[in-house]
């Protein structure tokens, strides 16, 4: 487990001033409060810094905190290898989600963030291939969405499903977009 | 021969071929799973290769959400079915930090070392299973008599074969059983002599060599851009190793060298994985030799269910914590966690937040065979449609890992 250390965040409020907000230090992670449109911009300045070097992007998740507002979030952790420090970012996004994509600075992403939007819906700006990763084309809803019932609708293959039908969402189609 | 020649003289100097997309899986023996490979062909040259998954997608995150932490673990088993006490280990020691606990020693030791041997069982397999797709099938058949005996010890300690469910929040589910250490042993002096068998039968086998040495080289710059880890990386000349570098439980005890390669191509991943059983098996020794005697679970009655079965029976107290830990599980403090640990495969990361229930509000896996699928994108001098084949299988994807 990686230790504390102040290395961290005064490099980040050195640059960024109050933009991201400090989280503190918990379970050998150091995580970071950062909007929108701040992410790429950080995750560039981690991954370049000489003294901190996150070169190793570990892990992207989408979580929804449905009912609270705003509803969704995107979760990055780096890891350095050089300097073996980990750091989680956060990032708070209205419905609907759309965030940059980081798929520039680490390639890794490109999986990452299509998980993300087959499950959550969460549109990555920039991203060079969004499409559906484990639920097949043409899959309406985004099933790990809180609101999405655990066994799925009730259809002629699913007897067992929840009754209703998935909401409809004209702003994020469910199709592939290309 | 005089009809081929013809032809190709009609079509003159550049024999022009027609671009084929050609569906690899997802029922092909090489794709190890439920693998659907979509790839553009130019002839026999691999043009672009598009990965489907998906086919074994379980939703194991989603269900996670409506499942106590402990009825969580059976679900991990089925994440890398080939090494489930690691994948346990992993999901164990994140819910142990947001408690704040720490198991007891020997039940560290204990982990460890199963942790260990199911290394060894996830390695031998595709150290086997690689050559096999590229139709060296001996190996294989040797490997799958020595897997036999990891799985006959894993079901001397926890009963089952494949997925053991052995580890506890807090510790172990039982503490091992009698007869058990004269059989580890033996596996340990007899194991490092069948590794060298499976060298001796590959090492020099030319049609082996040329088909891997060279081929599907990924560069450390590459590697690390791709998100590999696990042995995978290190193939690659990256020095990377999660039980070195922030040792959890007992690692820091022990002596073991962290195995890398600066080849990259797929011998050097086979390489690393023949090494790296050998170090495995050092592991499992100083282990044996280091357990501590003591208890294997820790004794905090709201986590973990009473030592003493037959309490139970006798016991109001431990009846009623034994029917609440059952029936309702131990609530997790508020608040989030991200635990990496060294599988087999690289980096097994749990992200967990916990809201206060006895339930996770989100479970997120990092599945190293996921990220190290992705790895495809990466290689270079794999031209060639049997080249893929060998690729994959050295990147060694577990499918039910990587579709979670």
């Amino acid at each position: 487990m990686s230790v504390e250390t102040p290395l961290i965040r005064t490099t980040i409020t050195e640059r960024f001033g109050e933009a991201i907000d400090d989280l503190g230090f918990a379970h050998g992670v150091h995580a970071f409060a950062a909007p929108p449109d701040m992410i790429v911009e950080l995750c560039r300045f981690l991954k370049e810094h000489p003294a901190l070097r996150f070169n190793f992007l570990s892990d992207i998740c989408g979580v929804d905190h449905y009912p609270e507002m705003p509803r969704y979030e995107t979760v990055y952790h780096l890891y350095s290898l050089p300097n073996k420090l980990r750091v989680r970012i956060k990032c708070r996004l209205a419905d609907p989600p759309r965030v940059p994509s980081v798929t520039g600075i680490w390639r890794t992403a490109n999986w990452h963030e299509r998980e993300a939007w087959d499950m959550y819906g969460i549109r990555f700006e920039g991203h060079p291939d969004l499409r559906r990763i484990y639920m097949w084309e043409g899959f309406e809803g985004f099933p790990q969405r809180k609101d999405f019932p655990l066994r799925g609708y009730k259809d002629k293959l699913n007897p067992f499903g929840a009754e209703g039908t998935p909401p409809t969402q004209p702003d994020l189609a469910t199709k592939n977009i290309p | 021969m005089t009809e081929v020649t013809e032809l190709i003289g009609q079509q003159g100097e550049a024999f022009d071929t027609k671009e084929v997309l050609l569906n690899l899986g997802p029922q092909h023996p090489s794709t190890h799973g439920v693998l659907r490979l979509v790839l553009e062909l130019d002839g026999e040259y691999v043009k672009r290769v598009d990965p489907h998954i998906g086919y074994l997608h379980r939703g194991t995150e989603k269900l996670a959400e409506s499942f106590t932490y402990t009825q969580i673990f059976p679900l991990t088993d089925r994440l890398d079915y080939l090494c489930p006490p690691s994948n346990n280990l992993a999901f164990a020691l994140a819910v142990e930090k947001l408690l704040g606990i720490e198991a007891p020693i020997r039940a560290q030791y204990i982990r460890v070392m199963m942790a260990e041997l199911a290394r060894i069982s996830g390695h031998v397999l595709i150290t086997g299973a690689l050559p096999m797709d590229l139709g060296a099938m001996t190996a294989l058949l040797y490997a799958m008599r020595e897997r036999e005996m990891i799985m006959d010890l894993l079901e001397m300690i926890s009963g089952a074969r494949m997925h053991t469910s052995f580890c506890r929040v807090g510790g172990v589910r039982e503490d091992l059983p009698d007869g058990f250490l004269p059989k580890i042993r033996e596996f340990c002096d007899i194991f490092p002599n069948r590794i060298r068998d499976y060298e001796r039968l590959l090492e020099n086998n030319r049609v082996f060599l040329k088909r891997t040495q060279g081929i599907g080289v990924i560069s450390a710059e590459d590697a690390i851009d791709l998100g590999l880890s696990g042995p995978n990386l290190r193939a690659s000349g990256v020095d990377w190793d999660i039980r070195r570098d922030e040792p959890y439980e007992i690692y820091d005890r022990l002596d073991f060298n962290v195995i890398t390669r600066d080849e990259g191509d797929c011998y050097a991943r086979w390489q690393c994985r023949v090494e790296e059983m050998r170090e495995s098996v050092r592991i499992i020794e100083q282990c044996l030799d280091q357990m501590p005697e003591g208890p294997f679970q820790i004794d905090m009655p709201t986590i973990a269910f009473p030592v003493d079965k037959d309490k139970v029976h006798c016991s109001m107290e431990a009846l009623i914590q034994h029917f609440d830990l059952s029936a309702y599980g131990f609530k997790v403090p508020k608040g989030e966690v991200y635990s990496a640990i060294e599988a087999p495969k690289g980096e097994l990361g749990f992200y967990i937040i916990s809201d206060g229930s006895p339930k996770p509000f989100r479970m997120k896996v990092r599945a190293p065979s996921f990220v190290n699928l992705q790895g495809l994108f990466g290689v270079t001098n794999a031209r060639y449609l049997a080249d893929m084949i060998a690729v994959l299988g050295s990147l060694d994807p577990v499918m039910a890992e990587v579709d979670k």
